[in-house]
């Protein structure tokens, strides 16, 4: 009485049925794809351009203060231009030392890649819901496809996106002035894929855990509000840790978003690369997705099989 | 293998400890027939079809599809049942065909046998010249004729269907009735679905199970069911105004005889039979007969007898409802 259909087929058949699925919803709806690749586009032109940090150090800001000085001898034209190089100077220490890099661009490119994966996982409990009321969920179910599989194709299409995304961001930054850093290396990109792949992992398998028993689309939404502006502003995405205040540093430390602009930023524009950091960077953000996955499959076991 | 294809023992689902969605029925269903369950909205039947597909785990009781329990071996019935769920959950974006190949891809069927089957089942639900067309364009019947066919993409030798026709216009439910006649034809398996129209039961199903409250109030295939109530109605009135019901209830075959609406309703074994004879006593006492009507039972009387209520009331109630079943649908989740 077992013999059946497809007798050959592993414990993941279906995985790349239901994730295609997702994908196709995206690629072939020719609007929703190019306003995916639009998003990231006026957001950095938002964030990275209009806000020039480094202009507020520039010497232009310190000339007004120059001319309230009243310099008796006044300044010779040697001494101006000297004048001038150290203001530069100051600014670029300022950026450096706040930013590590002199270009803020540069820096919050970066973590406008973080930012990509936020949103584009989030979306991933979103789709669980959508299905639950399509009643695709149940169909889904009443299949021999695993319910592992069913929640871990959400993640990895949210995850693919986002990977498509953070490449198209980088291209685009690219385009709009990224400075790599000074120990770059074009090999570097596959680490940033690396990491990019661990923290969607992670961020979907945790919305889509917080979000399994939903049945309405406003708990997701709310959910996500609550949840993605404080995890993009509480890490080092677009100011760094070290000048925050010290009850926002502790949050930062445990949020994987800063580990993985950190290691993005390490690999792509910081003047020097330190691996040992990056590895760590990897171990934390490694850790967090493994975790998410886990609590995640283990809650579609619990909850898809009731 | 035994003869029963479903078999169902004190099979019960309580939601959040205190919901008894399904109440300890027992039912079984026999190799090749079509059986319903028939009720009203909130009476347990999409609850006691999920925990037959193994989508819900029941709260008491067991039950067997093909011999497998749907507990223990849940994953051997999925691979052996097919299902046609009460939504359409054909994705909007994909081509029918491409929804089709999905459904092949869950069962884990090769590529090739899946395009021969997808072609095979589109020709059979007349939708081979729509395949490669979004589902967004497709009618309501489209659409529930596309999940049929997703429904037999593995092979099942059960099939499973919830509400088969709920919310299409008479014509294309008729349409949609044809299909699942040439399915069943074609393909030969059991079938069993739930519905809440009386006519649909009527028109499809083998036997049929009235389902209220969670329990099973009467088995029976539509014949014996209305054979049950005791066979035709007579509806009749005489000039006269005085009673007499005495009168007609000394006529052979006459079983129950009741005065409503300034005429009598008369319950008779055979109606066709018995009418002549009525008249025939009526007219010996002198009585005109002004109107004579006979109507063979419906499954409507057979609803309203078991479950004490028209599909009207319910409907009348449709708030009471509404909330019955949002909690239902909240506990399911």
């Amino acid at each position: 009485m077992t013999e059946s259909n497809g007798n050959s087929r592993s414990k993941l058949h279906g995985l790349w049925a239901l994730t295609n699925r997702e994908l196709k919803k995206w690629y072939k709806a020719p609007v929703i794809f190019i306003l995916s690749i639009i998003q990231p586009i006026i957001w950095m032109g938002l964030l990275g351009k209009a806000m020039n940090i480094s202009a507020i150090f520039s010497s232009g800001s310190f000339g007004q203060l120059l001319g309230n000085l009243v310099l008796t001898p006044p300044l010779t034209a040697t001494q101006s231009l000297q004048l001038g190089v150290f203001f530069q100077g100051l600014q670029n220490s300022i950026m450096l030392n706040t930013f590590n890099t002199t270009d803020y661009f540069s820096f919050m490119a970066v973590g406008m890649i973080a930012f990509t994966a936020l949103f584009t996982t989030a979306f991933s409990g979103m789709s669980v819901v959508w299905d639950r009321r399509l009643g695709f969920l149940n169909k889904a179910l009443s299949t021999p496809v695993s319910r592992a599989v069913i929640v871990f194709s959400k993640v990895l299409a949210a995850t693919l996106r986002s990977m498509f995304q953070a490449g198209i961001i980088i291209l685009i930054a690219i385009a709009f002035g990224l400075q790599f850093g000074a120990s770059f290396n074009p090999v570097f990109v596959l680490g940033v894929f690396g990491i990019m792949f661990l923290i969607c992992v992670g961020l979907s398998s945790m919305f889509i855990a917080i979000t399994i028993r939903s049945t309405r689309m406003e708990t997701p939404m709310a959910v996500m509000n609550l949840i993605t502006l404080p995890l993009m502003f509480a890490s080092n995405a677009f100011f760094p840790t070290s000048i925050m205040p010290s009850w926002l540093q502790t949050v930062a430390t445990f949020n994987p978003m800063t580990y993985t602009t950190d290691a993005v930023r390490q690999l792509l524009i910081n003047e020097t690369t330190d691996f040992m950091v990056v590895a760590k960077d990897f171990a934390y953000v490694g850790i967090f997705a493994v975790v998410a996955a886990t609590i995640g499959i283990v809650l579609s076991w619990r909850f898809l099989n009731k | 293998m035994s003869e029963d294809i479903i078999r169902a023992e004190g099979l019960t689902k309580v939601f959040n400890s205190h919901l008894t969605a399904v109440d300890h029925i027992d039912f079984s269903v026999k190799h090749g027939e079509i059986f319903g369950f028939l009720g009203p909205n909130g009476a347990g039947k999409t609850t006691t079809i999920n925990m037959l597909i193994t989508v819900l785990k029941p709260t008491e009781g067991k039950a067997s599809v093909l011999g497998l329990d749907i507990a223990k071996q849940n994953n051997e019935v999925r691979n052996v049942i097919g299902v046609v769920p009460q939504e359409y959950t054909a994705d909007e974006d994909l081509t029918g065909l491409e929804n089709i190949l999905l459904c092949a891809d869950l069962y884990g069927i090769p590529r090739s046998t899946a395009k021969e089957r997808a072609m095979d089942l589109l020709k059979l639900v007349e939708l081979t010249d729509f395949k490669d067309k979004r589902v967004q364009t497709f009618s309501g019947g489209m659409r529930r004729r596309l999940e049929l066919a997703c429904g037999l993409i593995n092979r099942p030798k059960v099939l499973f269907l919830d509400e088969p026709t709920l919310g299409l216009d008479v014509q294309t439910r008729t349409a949609t009735w044809n299909y699942i006649r040439k399915m069943k034809k074609e393909y030969g398996m059991t079938l069993f679905m739930t519905t809440h129209y009386l006519e649909e039961a009527d028109a499809l199903c083998d036997r049929i199970a009235i389902i209220d409250h969670g329990k099973i109030v009467v088995v029976g295939s539509p014949e014996e069911l209305k054979h049950s109530l005791g066979g035709d109605s007579i509806t009749l009135a005489i000039k006269e105004d005085e009673d007499v019901s005495g009168l007609i209830q000394k006529v052979e075959h006459v079983k129950k005889v009741q005065k409503e609406n300034g005429g009598y309703r008369i319950k008779a074994e055979f109606g066709e039979i018995t009418a002549p004879f009525v008249i025939e006593a009526l007219r010996k006492k002198g009585y005109t007969v002004t109107k004579l009507m006979l109507t063979e039972p419906t499954l409507n009387e057979v609803y309203l007898e078991y479950t004490g209520k028209s599909m009207r009331d319910a409907q009348e109630s449709g708030e009471a409802f509404a909330a019955q079943r949002m909690a239902m649908r909240r506990a399911r989740q």
